[in-house]
């Protein structure tokens, strides 16, 4: 009775369209019905009922995992309807971890041993997307089975399949591996071909070089076949094999061509293409070929070969710059074309351009496109010239002075974003390069000065770099009052506090430095020997009293009233510099207004001012990362024991360990001197190989590598805290640089590297996880049991072999004799199983066949022997040969 | 291999959508791309590395496929074109509608042409021969049924 009434699929999608609202009250009550249904002993009734289901599944995403028992029911009826159904919901639903899966095992064999067709087909189709390793274990003898079957559908999809059975049941390589290699020559019916090479390129990807030795029968095709899918795969298969055998390379590189510039089909082109760029870069011609192909690529209409055009360029890159050189007018001009795709790619290939030479060309053009550009892209742009220019502590940088004020423009673009990468660029490159540091504090004074850059937060991050850089490089400011003015502006109260705390400090050093000067240039002017000769004050920096008296009330008015600030950062900034003031002005007051005593208050105050200045001027360096780590461990302190506890107070919410380069303060060294590490210390450091030789070298060679006095300096360590804070100028990228052109008139200023920990490790590449066992099966069964067994012989054989064959190569084997062998050769690789068995038991029957003669050979024989056997039989000179680890055809 | 198909209208409803690896619903708001321009994606954030997608818009619908490394990008337009056909002699003028209302119809052609993430048909004239030999079959299944009873 249930099924008079139920409602049928089409039912619930009427019902499902006819929803305006509440979609899901409509869902939840069909589900109640199923849910009924499902239970009835009625076949019609319970399949609808799953059909219902499968669908509100894959459309609604509504949980069917309840029904998995119900999906098995229906999959044992007989009306293959039901069947079906059965079969659909259960492709859809079923995981590898769905308890009850073992459960359609009998009758998915079943199934798979039917007479009617469609049903093995729904079989086959379930194995292939839920098999879990119980399933496929017990189902490869009947996949075995169907692998030989004479209807092509089920043959093709039983070979389908077999992937499924590799990926989760290794073992069965050792049944289905020899009928898979002879499924490869069935040139008669292309379904087949095409499905067992597709599963090919599948198992290839994974471990290419297991499948070396097939690599004649790979050949035949990619000459044979006429069908583009097939080929495109053959091509995916020789991509991975190609670089593991050189002479592989050699030998597919002109078949590929042909196909190249014969073929009508852009995606054989393009896999062609492809094939030889990733591949057969070695091959010139090939590779001029190739490019030919892409210039016709890139001119098309089509946004999708323009694209994959621009993607074959990048590919080619860094191999063959001159492909994108040649392509240059039109890669610059892709980046305003309106498909994003084509815009990513082509500013990828750009940014492969940039060379030391060519960087501010690049770049001008690129920040122009950025200003023009929509604010996502703009930022993309900015992106990848800051990771570019910064790559490799700032390499291809000869000019700092430009770059910074690069920097400076760019965070003057409209919708920049920016602003962190910004920030911790201007304030590494101040510490890093010496000699930038006047240009950096100009471009850093102009963004401070201008209030309207105050509004926008994505600046802020640069703004604070801007200000700090000013604060701690103020010696090279024209102007410091100016800034101190730009510091203590209004507008500064739509900064964050953090910025803002920056801010103050620096308006802090710059107060401390106006008073300095001030006061020198007083005593200077008035002959008293103080002694007070700084070279970091310029002359141009003359403060007046009047000026001296405008600070101070600029400091009264404008920090005064952040003493009351609730952020702690500022309030307590504040009232330092209040509290500097405070103390300051009595002293000073007097020698503003010129009196006789004045010289002794003049001593007093300039002795405090000096006290800071001295603090300020100390140079801050960069850290390497694992400075810390360097530090020895104080005796008796016993971290574990002490810091126990903490880990299990804090948690996770302690901080990871730091990664960010910290400042350390360091015996600031005179510019003047330079003091040469002693021979001992350089040695003592662990540092790599490569510093140790330049530095021999400079020492050998004078200055020959410094293009100023300045750079002989040498940052020395503090003595008391040694390897922590061990600073080196190293010239090493200079010398690694490609020749200048003689129009640079600008030597590249010293960049200071750290030894290690300069950048953050590169996390190593985490290995592929490999399905070890489905190699080594496959292995296996290609080259037999002995193998495992002596290997290490083996190998040396092999090696043997391989620098004997090195100087029969040189006797140049006639082509044709190569292909001869090709010939025969596919007629050999047949049954490995079968010959496997036959060898094992053919050490008791020595009289087995044309073998015999071999079986002393066998333990050297090579892994890949067992292919050749038979024509090592038929042509004994050629014994050599025969033990070669990679096919003739090959050579 | 292919990873996904999915059929999905402009307004972002799923009208099919099968996963030959294992994978998290999500929804890629396709529509926002312009019209004449390339058919890719990166989805490598979505569908975890070394993962493209490719899209054709029909009329109402978007086709997506979701495929790695081991297949062609043109290869796989092409797929997306034979699947529309195929649906399109199927259905004689396939239409939205069409896929809403017959999705088992859809399923076996799919699977047709997909097998397990593998291309295993590519010619639409070979998927409507297995179609029919299907409904043969079921006819023939049917009537024997009846002459049973």
């Amino acid at each position: 009775m249930d099924s008079l009434f139920q409602r049928s699929l089409d039912d619930i999608i009427k019902g499902l369209r006819h929803q305006q609202a509440g979609e899901s009250a409509f869902v939840s009550k069909v589900l109640e019905e199923v849910r009924r249904e499902i239970k009835s002993t009625d076949s019609h009734t319970k399949s609808t009922a799953l059909q219902k289901l499968t669908y509100l599944h894959s459309i609604c995403f509504v949980d069917m995992s309840w029904a998995a028992f119900h999906a098995i029911e229906c999959i044992s009826y007989p009306n293959f309807t039901h069947k079906k159904v059965g079969y659909l919901a259960i492709s859809q639903s079923f995981q590898e971890s769905t308890p009850v899966i073992l459960l359609i095992s009998n009758q998915l064999r079943k199934d798979l041993k039917s007479n009617v067709e469609v049903e093995v087909s729904l079989a086959l189709e379930c194995l292939s997307r839920i098999g879990n390793l119980d399933l496929c274990r017990d189902l490869t003898p009947e996949v075995f089975t169907l692998m030989a079957s004479s209807r092509i559908p089920v043959r093709k999809k039983a070979i389908g399949v077999v992937l499924r059975l590799f990926g989760k049941y290794p073992d069965a390589v050792r049944v289905c591996f020899k009928r898979l290699v002879e499924s490869l020559e069935s040139s008669d019916s292309p379904p087949i071909v095409s499905a067992v090479i597709g599963v090919f390129c599948e198992l290839a990807s994974k471990d290419p070089k297991a499948y070396l030795p097939l690599a004649p029968e790979f050949y035949k095709i990619l000459v044979d076949s006429r069908n583009n899918w097939v080929l495109i795969k053959v091509l995916k298969i020789f991509t991975k094999l190609a670089p593991l055998e050189p002479r592989l390379a050699k030998k597919i590189v002109e078949p590929i061509c042909e196909l190249m510039s014969k073929t009508g089909a852009k995606s054989l082109m393009f896999e062609c293409i492809r094939t030889i760029l990733t591949s057969l870069a070695e091959h010139e011609s090939a590779v001029k070929l190739a490019a030919g192909r892409i210039n016709e690529l890139l001119i098309d209409e089509d946004p999708n070969l323009r694209y994959l055009g621009l993607h074959a360029l990048a590919i080619v890159a860094p191999k063959h710059i001159w492909a994108v050189l040649e392509n240059k007018e039109f890669v610059i001009k892709s980046l305003s074309d309106p498909d994003p795709n084509i815009k990513l790619e082509s500013l990828r290939l750009v940014m492969e351009m940039v060379s030391e030479s060519n960087v501010v060309e690049i770049c001008r053009v690129l920040v122009n496109y950025a200003t023009k550009s929509e604010p996502e892209f703009c930022n993309v742009i900015l992106g990848s010239i800051l990771s570019t220019c910064s790559n490799n502590v700032y390499e291809i940088i000869v000019d700092f002075d430009w770059y910074v004020s690069l920097l400076g423009e760019m965070s003057r673009i409209q919708h920049c974003q920016k602003g962190e990468e910004i920030e911790n660029q201007l304030i590494d490159i101040g510490m890093r390069v010496q000699d930038v540091r006047p240009e950096l504090v100009r471009v850093g004074r102009d963004l401070l000065m201008d209030p309207a850059l105050l509004g926008n937060p994505f600046l802020h991050r640069i703004l604070s770099a801007a200000a700090w850089l000013c604060g701690e490089y103020v010696e090279f400011i024209r102007n410091p009052v100016e800034l101190m003015e730009s510091l203590l502006q209004p507008r500064t109260s739509l900064l964050p506090p953090s910025v803002r705390a920056v801010y103050l400090e620096s308006a802090f050093k710059a107060l401390v430095f106006c008073l300095h000067s001030y006061l020198k240039s007083a005593t200077s002017s008035d002959h008293s020997a103080l002694g007070l000769s700084d070279p970091g004050v310029s002359k141009e920096n003359h403060i007046t009293p009047d000026s001296v008296l405008h600070l101070l009330n600029l400091i009264d008015m404008a920090v005064g009233p952040l003493s009351g600030s609730y952020d702690v950062e500022i309030q307590e900034r504040a009232r330092n510099i209040l509290g500097f003031t405070e103390l300051i002005k009595p002293v000073l007051s007097d020698s503003l207004h010129p009196q006789d005593e004045r010289h002794k208050q003049q001593v007093e105050a300039s002795k405090m001012v000096r006290l800071l200045h001295d603090t300020f001027s100390d140079e801050l360096g960069p850290v390497s990362m694992s400075a810390q780590g360097r530090v020895p461990v104080p005796d008796g302190l016993v971290l574990h024991e002490n810091l126990a506890d903490l880990e299990a107070v804090c948690g996770s919410s302690l901080p990871a360990s730091s990664a960010t380069i910290s400042f350390e303060g360091s015996h600031n060294v005179e510019g003047a001197t330079s003091i040469f590490i002693s021979d001992q210390k350089e040695e003592s450091e662990p540092s790599s190989e490569s510093t140790s030789l330049l530095a021999e070298h400079r020492k050998r060679h004078g200055l020959y590598y410094l293009p100023s006095e300045k750079n002989t300096e040498h940052h020395e360590a503090n003595n008391d805290y040694p390897p922590a804070n061990e600073l080196k100028s190293e010239l090493a990228e200079q010398s690694f640089l490609p020749k200048r052109k003689s129009k640079q008139v600008k030597a590249r200023p010293v960049v200071v590297k750290l030894d290690e920990g300069d950048v953050l490790p590169i996390s190593s590449k985490i290995p592929q996880a490999k399905d070890d066992s489905l190699s080594e099966a496959v292995r296996d069964v290609l080259l037999g049991n002995e193998a495992d067994a002596d290997t290490l012989t083996q190998k040396a054989a092999a090696d043997s072999v391989i620098r004997k064959k090195g100087k029969e190569k040189l006797n140049a084997k006639e082509q044709e004799d190569d292909l001869d062998h090709m010939d025969s050769q596919s007629g050999t690789v047949q049954n490995p199983v079968k010959e496997r068995s036959k060898r094992s038991s053919r050490k008791q029957n020595a009289d087995e066949g044309d073998h015999g003669g071999d079986k002393g050979k066998q333990k050297r024989r090579h892994r890949h022997g067992k292919h050749r056997t038979r024509e090592g039989v038929q042509n004994p000179p050629a014994n050599v040969i025969s033990q070669t680890p990679v096919p003739d055809l090959l050579l | 291999m292919i990873k996904a198909v999915m059929v999905m209208n402009t307004q972002g409803k799923p009208r099919l959508t099968k996963f030959y690896e294992f994978l998290d619903f999500w929804c890629v708001v396709l529509c926002s791309r312009a019209e004449n321009v390339s058919n890719f994606m990166e989805a490598d954030s979505i569908f975890g590395p070394d993962s493209r997608l490719v899209y054709k818009h029909y009329a109402t619908l978007y086709f997506v496929f979701v495929f790695d490394s081991s297949e062609n990008e043109l290869a796989m337009l092409d797929l997306i074109q034979v699947f529309v056909e195929t649906l399109d002699k199927c259905f004689r003028n396939v239409c939205e509608l069409d896929i809403v209302f017959n999705y088992s119809k859809l399923h076996t052609i799919l699977d047709e042409i997909i097998f397990g993430g593998q291309v295993l048909e590519t010619s639409s004239a070979e998927v409507m021969k297995a179609r029919i030999s299907l409904k043969l079959y079921r006819i023939s299944y049917q009537n024997s049924f009846w002459l049973e009873e």
